[in-house]
C-alpha cells in the first residue's frame, strides 16, 4: 500500500479513564478504503480505540487520549469533534434509530448538515437506504417509525443514516452482536460492497467475521495493539504467540 | 394448637387487615371528598354558574365565570413563568454542567419545592404588590410561576435521564451539536414524560390558595387586562365559605367541585398521555 493509501496515522496513542490507563503506545494505520477489523477478548481496548477516532469517548468524563492520529494529515485530536464526526460516521453495537421515522432518521444528519433540501433530499435518503440494500424492504413505509422494523432492518437503517452524510471513514462497533446469523449475513454482504466508497474500522468479537470481511486485522490485548496485519497473515501465520493461542481458543 | 401459634397467626391477620384498611382510607378520603362535593355543590352548579358573574348576596342565581377565566388567567401566567425556566433549568441540570454545581441547583430546587405557598405569597406581594400599590393577576402570576419552577426542573430532569445514552451518541456521530443533539433528539424522546410532569405541575398549583390572597386578591366582576385585582376560583371557595350566607356556601362547595373536577381531569390526562402508545 502506497503511503498516501493512509487515511488515519495513530502514533503513540495512550487513553485513560480517569487515573486508569486502558491504551498503551497503539500504533497503526488505516488504509483508504480498506475494510480494518480490530479483534481481542472484551475489555482489550477495541472498543475504546475506535472511540478515538471520531472522538466519541469525550461523552465519558475524565476520559482523554494522548498522542498523535494523523486523518488526512490533520490532527485528529485537537479538530473541532462536531467537524470531525461529520467526517467519521459510527455505528453502534446495537441498533440506536432515532424514535422518528424512518425517513427523518436518514435525512436527519443531512439536515443537521443543512446541505440537502426538498427533492434534493428526498433523493439522498433514497440513495442512502439503497447502499444499505434497505430500500425495497421500507421503500412504501418511510413515514412509519423507525422502530416497527426488526433488529437487522434498524441497523441497517443505522448504517444507512450513517452513509447518508457521505462520510470518508465509517467506524463500526460490533455491529452484529445484537442480530442473528442470518441478519449478520446481510450486514456483511453490505459492508463488503461499501468497501470502494468509504474505508471502515470494524471492531467484532466474531473472528470469523473479521476473517470473512477484513482486508486488514489488528489483534489488542490488555490495552496493547498485539499485532497488526493483513487478515490472512493474522489468521494463518500470525507472529506473536498471544494472537495464534487467541485465534486458536485457547483462551478469550 | 400452642398459644404461640395462636398469637402469631392472630398477629398475622391484625397486621393484614391494618395495612389493608390504611390502603382503603386512602382512596376512600378521595372519594369522600368528591361524594361530599357533589352532594353539597353539586345542586349550584348549572350553566349559569360556569357562565355568570356572582349576584350580590340575598340575590339568587349567579356564578362565578370571572373566576374561572381569572384562574385560567393566572395559570397562564404563571406557566410563562414556570415552564420556560424549570424546563430549561432541568435541561441543563440532565444534560450539562459539571459534579457541584448540578448538585447545588438540585438540592435548591428542592428546598424551593417545600417553600410554604403562603411564603411564597409575601415574596410576590413584596416585588410586585408594593411597588404598583394594587392587588394584580401580575402578582399572582408570578407567586404561581414561581412556585412551578421546582417540579417542572425535577420532572424535566428525571424525563431527559430516562433516554438512553445510545440516542445521544447517535446523533453525536452524525455531526450534531450537543444542543442540536438535545433539542432534536433527546427532548423529543422525552416529550411524553416532560408534558407530563408540567401539566401535572399546572395542576398543583392551580389549587394554591394562599400565594393569591394577598397577590391577585379578588374581584366580584370581571377583571379587564392583567393589571387589576382578578377573582380565582380557590379564593373564591375561601370567601364564600367563610361567608354568613347559606346560598355562598352552597356554591362555594360548587366551585370547589368544578376546581377538583378540573384537576382530576389533567392528572387523568398525564396518566393517559404516559400510558399511551410511546414512540419506542
Amino acid at each position: 500500500m502506497a503511503a498516501d493509501g493512509v487515511k488515519m496515522r495513530v502514533s503513540g496513542l495512550d487513553f485513560y479513564y480517569g487515573p486508569k490507563q486502558t491504551l498503551f503506545d497503539v500504533n497503526l494505520q488505516i488504509v483508504t478504503n480498506r475494510i480494518t477489523a480490530l479483534i481481542g477478548p472484551s475489555g482489550c481496548g477495541k472498543s475504546t480505540f475506535l472511540r478515538t477516532l471520531n472522538r466519541m469517548y469525550e461523552t465519558v468524563p475524565h476520559a482523554r487520549a494522548e498522542g498523535e492520529i494523523l486523518f488526512d494529515n490533520e490532527d485528529l485530536l485537537t479538530m473541532d469533534p462536531v467537524a470531525l464526526r461529520r467526517r467519521v460516521g459510527m455505528v453502534f453495537q446495537r441498533p440506536n434509530p432515532f424514535p422518528k421515522s424512518i425517513f427523518d432518521n436518514i435525512a436527519y444528519g443531512l439536515r443537521v448538515n443543512g446541505t440537502y433540501r426538498g427533492a434534493a433530499l428526498q433523493e439522498k435518503v433514497e440513495k442512502s437506504l439503497r447502499r444499505a440494500a434497505l430500500w425495497d424492504e421500507v421503500k412504501d413505509q418511510l413515514h412509519k417509525s423507525a422502530y416497527a422494523l426488526s433488529g437487522g432492518q434498524q441497523q441497517r437503517l443505522c448504517i444507512a443514516r450513517a452513509l447518508a452524510v457521505d462520510p470518508e471513514v465509517l467506524l463500526l462497533d460490533e455491529p452484529c452482536s445484537a442480530l442473528d446469523p442470518i441478519a449478520t449475513a446481510k450486514i456483511e454482504e453490505l459492508l463488503y460492497s461499501l468497501q470502494d466508497q468509504c474505508t471502515q474500522v470494524i471492531v467484532t468479537h466474531n473472528m470469523q467475521q473479521a476473517a470473512r470481511v477484513a482486508d486488514l486485522t489488528g489483534f489488542f490485548l490488555l490495552g496493547k495493539l498485539i499485532e497488526f496485519n493483513k487478515t490472512e497473515i493474522v489468521f494463518k501465520t500470525p507472529a506473536k504467540k498471544e494472537t495464534e493461542d487467541y485465534i486458536t481458543g485457547r483462551f478469550g | 394448637m400452642p398459644w404461640r401459634d395462636i398469637w402469631r397467626k392472630f398477629v398475622n391477620y391484625f397486621m393484614f387487615s391494618l395495612t389493608g384498611i390504611c390502603a382503603l382510607v386512602t382512596v376512600g378520603v378521595l372519594f369522600f371528598i368528591l361524594g361530599y362535593l357533589v352532594w353539597n355543590g353539586g345542586s349550584s352548579l348549572s350553566w349559569a354558574f360556569l357562565t355568570h358573574l356572582p349576584t350580590p348576596v340575598g340575590e339568587p342565581g349567579g356564578g362565578m365565570a370571572n373566576a374561572i377565566v381569572g384562574s385560567a388567567k393566572l395559570l397562564l401566567l404563571a406557566s410563562l413563568i414556570g415552564i420556560p425556566i424549570g424546563f430549561l433549568g432541568g435541561v441543563y441540570l440532565a444534560e450539562f454542567g459539571g459534579r457541584s454545581f448540578p448538585f447545588v441547583v438540585r438540592y435548591t430546587a428542592d428546598l424551593l419545592n417545600g417553600v410554604p405557598s403562603i411564603v411564597m405569597g409575601i415574596f410576590a406581594y413584596t416585588i410586585v404588590v408594593l411597588p404598583m400599590k394594587h392587588f394584580s393577576a401580575f402578582a399572582g402570576g408570578l407567586a404561581l410561576g414561581v412556585m412551578m419552577i421546582p417540579i417542572a426542573v425535577r420532572s424535566t430532569e428525571e424525563a431527559l435521564r430516562t433516554v438512553p445514552l445510545m440516542l445521544r451518541e447517535g446523533a453525536l456521530a452524525l455531526g450534531a451539536s450537543k444542543w442540536k443533539t438535545i433539542a432534536t433528539v433527546v427532548v423529543p424522546a422525552a416529550r411524553k414524560g416532560i408534558v407530563t410532569g408540567i401539566i401535572l405541575d399546572i395542576a398543583r398549583v392551580a389549587g394554591e390558595t394562599a400565594p393569591l390572597l394577598f397577590t391577585a386578591f379578588s374581584n366580584r366582576f370581571w377583571s379587564p387586562g392583567w393589571n387589576q385585582p382578578t377573582a380565582s376560583l380557590p379564593v373564591m371557595v375561601f370567601t364564600y365559605a367563610i361567608s354568613p350566607y347559606e346560598d355562598w356556601h352552597r356554591q362555594a362547595w360548587a366551585a370547589g367541585l368544578v376546581l377538583l373536577t378540573l384537576v382530576l381531569v389533567a392528572n387523568v390526562a398525564a396518566k393517559l398521555s404516559v400510558s399511551g402508545r410511546s414512540a419506542r
